[in-house]
């Protein structure tokens, strides 16, 4: 993992201090409030429904056992014993003081954590895949160039006040956990035919109000310009973006409106005045990064015997069986796996986790993974350099922590956002729609039966639960006051991104069980063998999922 | 003697001798030593082409249009419809970076303190704020601490060329 230096340190204590110095003069009335609300966004600071909600940046989802227990003490100390880990990867808390925020800002920093740019209309956290560096298909690990690309943003004295905000995902495998098609940027990291390393680069993807797949604008970045490229298409956005209207403001409308090669044309003729310049990338400081990622010290071991004592504990213990199918992620060193611990029992908003639960997983990776964890944008938390061998202790210990619900994947491990039970733009609640369909689907039978199946919930359009890239998307709406949801089927957030088609007039929220279960039916009566939902939908089409929901 | 007759310019509480004419129609009898007048205005009339005019400069400008030498105008002003609209950030660069500017480039219109250190960062070396907005005591001395807000920064700017990672050690 990244470790600061004295730089990286002495940055983040002056960001500190001036936003100390900022709310110090808010409070003390000699800042508007109109003024102070970009600078404490920037610093992570919303004001929700009930209380101020701070966002922790976890940046591309790296968490230290150091870093989880200090998250646990911030949980208890400063808010109600519990946090959320957001679709993006970040830790957020829901009931902090506003006068408290600098000094849990300056406990975070002393374990090298900030909520620098978590939000407001500026560079946000660069997000990316869990699996990055330990998943055999890689081709290149995109940590180091996250790490880069988060020192490049931090701050920025250009791009802090762009027409909207503005997400970077870097995935390094051809399999995209990353969802770099639905980001402002997207970048995989590749390699080609002379093995040099480079990027391939999509601009112009994006959720929210008008879903966009992201356009290609580069098939071959070599690393070194990596920085130019960026600051030239920000740079691009940044005097060219709508900002007469907030829900147009987004790059993708921009590269909409001027057409994808209108764009890189111009964005390309920004980029030749600085190609080459100073901000082009050094060896030295390729290599000084990469080296903060380098493999931990793995034990050789013998896969096959290691993986033989795990079958066999499997047969008197068919929970674990099952846990190890859904909760575990081959490891390309062999004798190891990643874990997901789920963070999605039913009954607790998905996402969630409490202090006790935090220091659990510091413990854990302590114990079991080289003292590391990972974000997950699924909201779950990997470990992800378990050996083998450990896998058996590791379950029970898991599950009597309360993250052993052996439902990675599957349609109890829903995407959701927090919704109106604490979020102020929601239009609906979305922890109940959760809830209630993991209390009907709660036969681990079944929705194993139904297997890979990416349920997706926003309670509004901003569409903080990938609603258009669930498999089955929920959407909530507000009619004359009232909650409804809207559903859609078929949108997908890997490497064949798609986006969801709406499947009618929305449901009130007593009905959306029955709505999932009805949706269901249509997939098992249809299914080909070994065939997912949403590629049964794919095949088949809305028309018979429209006509099993809505028939009378 | 106006009450924005001060600046911060160079880091320092100095007072104003410019007056910014900055709407198109401006009256070109009004215009004397020392106005800070529109492009438009400038590039029309080659007699207000001297040392003691300045340019005013909206923030939806394309400068790759402006074929005109700039180089001896002895102040740009950009504006700042809102302190939002940071436009004016990129402008500033260009404008130092790109086409090679060292006079004066003074950022006009909305700005608040806490953008002063981006600001500076981004070429600028003089701030006129409008002692309306400013809800506090209208201070500029304490105010303009707030350009030292960082000591260092990752990136390349038009003050420090030169990006961290070149530099650490």
């Amino acid at each position: 993992m990244y470790k600061y230096d004295q730089y990286d340190h002495q940055i983040l204590q002056e960001r500190i201090a001036q936003f100390r110095g900022q709310t110090e003069r808010f409070l003390a009335g000699d800042l508007k409030e109109e003024e102070f609300l970009p600078l404490r966004l920037q610093n992570g600071l919303y004001v929700q429904r009930l209380a101020p909600m701070l966002r922790i940046n976890v940046p591309y989802g790296m968490v230290n056992s150091t870093q989880l227990r200090r998250l646990a003490h911030v949980a208890r100390k400063y808010d109600k014993g519990y946090c959320h880990v957001s679709t993006r990867q970040n830790i957020q808390f829901n009931w902090p003081d506003l006068a408290d925020v600098p000094d849990i800002l300056a406990e975070l920093a002393e374990v090298e954590m900030h909520a620098t740019q978590s939000s407001g209309n500026c560079i946000r956290n660069t997000t990316s895949d869990q699996y990055a560096g330990i998943n055999a298909e890689e081709v290149v690990d995109p940590r180091p160039y996250c790490e880069i690309i988060r020192q490049w943003s931090s701050f920025h004295p250009e791009f802090a006040f762009l027409p909207r905000k503005f997400k970077i995902a870097v995935t390094g495998s051809d399999t995209d956990r990353a969802a770099i098609q639905l980001h402002d940027i997207g970048l995989q990291v590749v390699k080609n035919e002379n093995n040099e390393v480079g990027f391939r680069v999509l601009v112009g993807g994006g959720l929210g109000r008008t879903p966009v797949v992201g356009s290609l604008i580069n098939e071959f970045l070599p690393e070194k310009h990596l920085l130019t490229y960026l600051d030239a298409i920000l740079r691009t956005y940044n005097l060219l973006g709508r900002r007469d209207n907030k829900y147009k403001a987004r790059i993708k409308i921009l590269v909409k409106a001027m057409g994808i090669d209108a764009f890189k044309e111009k964005a390309e003729a920004e980029w030749a005045h600085i190609k080459d310049g100073p901000a082009t990338l050094t060896d030295e400081e390729i290599a000084r990064t990469r080296a903060f990622f380098t493999a931990p010290s793995y034990e050789q071991i013998d896969d096959s015997a290691v993986q033989a004592e795990v079958n066999a504990l499997t047969t008197d213990n068919i929970a674990f069986g099952k846990w190890l199918t859904r909760n575990t992620f081959e490891h390309k060193v062999a004798g190891y796996a990643a874990v997901i611990l789920s963070l999605k029992p039913t009954g607790v908003a998905p996402g969630d986790i409490t202090d006790t639960q935090l220091d659990v997983i510091a413990e854990l990776a302590d114990q079991y993974s080289f003292g590391e964890a990972r974000t997950t944008h699924e909201q779950n938390i990997v470990l992800a350099d378990v050996k083998k061998s450990d896998l058996f202790t590791l379950w029970q210990l898991a599950k009597k922590a309360g993250f052993a619900t052996p439902n990675i994947g599957t349609l109890t491990d829903m995407i959701c956002c927090p919704g109106g039970d604490f979020c102020s733009l929601a239009n609906a609640k979305s922890i109940p729609v959760a809830e209630a369909i993991q209390r009907r689907f709660d036969d681990i039978d079944y929705v194993y039966d139904i297997g890979d199946l990416d349920i997706n919930i926003s309670g509004c359009m901003n569409a903080c639960g990938h609603h258009h890239i669930g498999h089955i998307g929920i959407l909530g709406v507000d009619k004359k006051g009232e909650e409804y949801y809207q559903v859609q089927l078929g949108g997908r957030a890997n490497e064949d991104a798609a986006l969801g088609k709406v499947l009618g007039p929305a449901f009130g929220r007593e009905q959306m069980t029955d709505v999932i279960d009805k949706l269901l039916n249509v997939y098992i009566n249809n299914r080909h063998e070994d065939e997912i939902f949403v590629d049964t939908y794919s095949r088949i089409g809305l028309k018979p999922f429209k006509e099993s929901v809505y028939a009378s | 003697m106006p009450a924005n007759a001060q600046i911060i310019k160079d880091g320092a509480v100095v007072n104003d001798n410019w007056t910014l004419l900055a709407d198109d129609q401006v009256d070109t009898t009004a215009i004397t030593s020392q106005s800070i007048i529109p492009l438009a205005l400038w590039q029309a009339e080659p007699s207000l082409q001297r040392e003691d005019i300045g340019i005013a400069l909206k923030n939806d400008i394309d400068l790759t249009a402006i074929n005109d030498d700039l180089s001896n105008v002895p102040v740009i002003a950009i504006d700042f419809p809102t302190f939002m609209d940071g436009r004016g950030f990129s402008l500033a660069r260009l404008l130092r970076e790109r086409y090679g500017y060292t006079g004066e480039i003074r950022a006009v219109g909305h700005i608040i303190r806490d953008q002063l250190c981006s600001l500076k960062r981004c070429g600028f070396n003089s701030f006129s704020f409008n002692p309306e907005n400013i809800q506090g005591e209208f201070d500029l001395k304490t105010m303009a601490t707030s350009l030292a807000d960082f000591s260092d920064a990752y990136q390349t700017s038009a003050d420090t060329p030169t990006p961290l990672f070149r530099r650490r050690s």
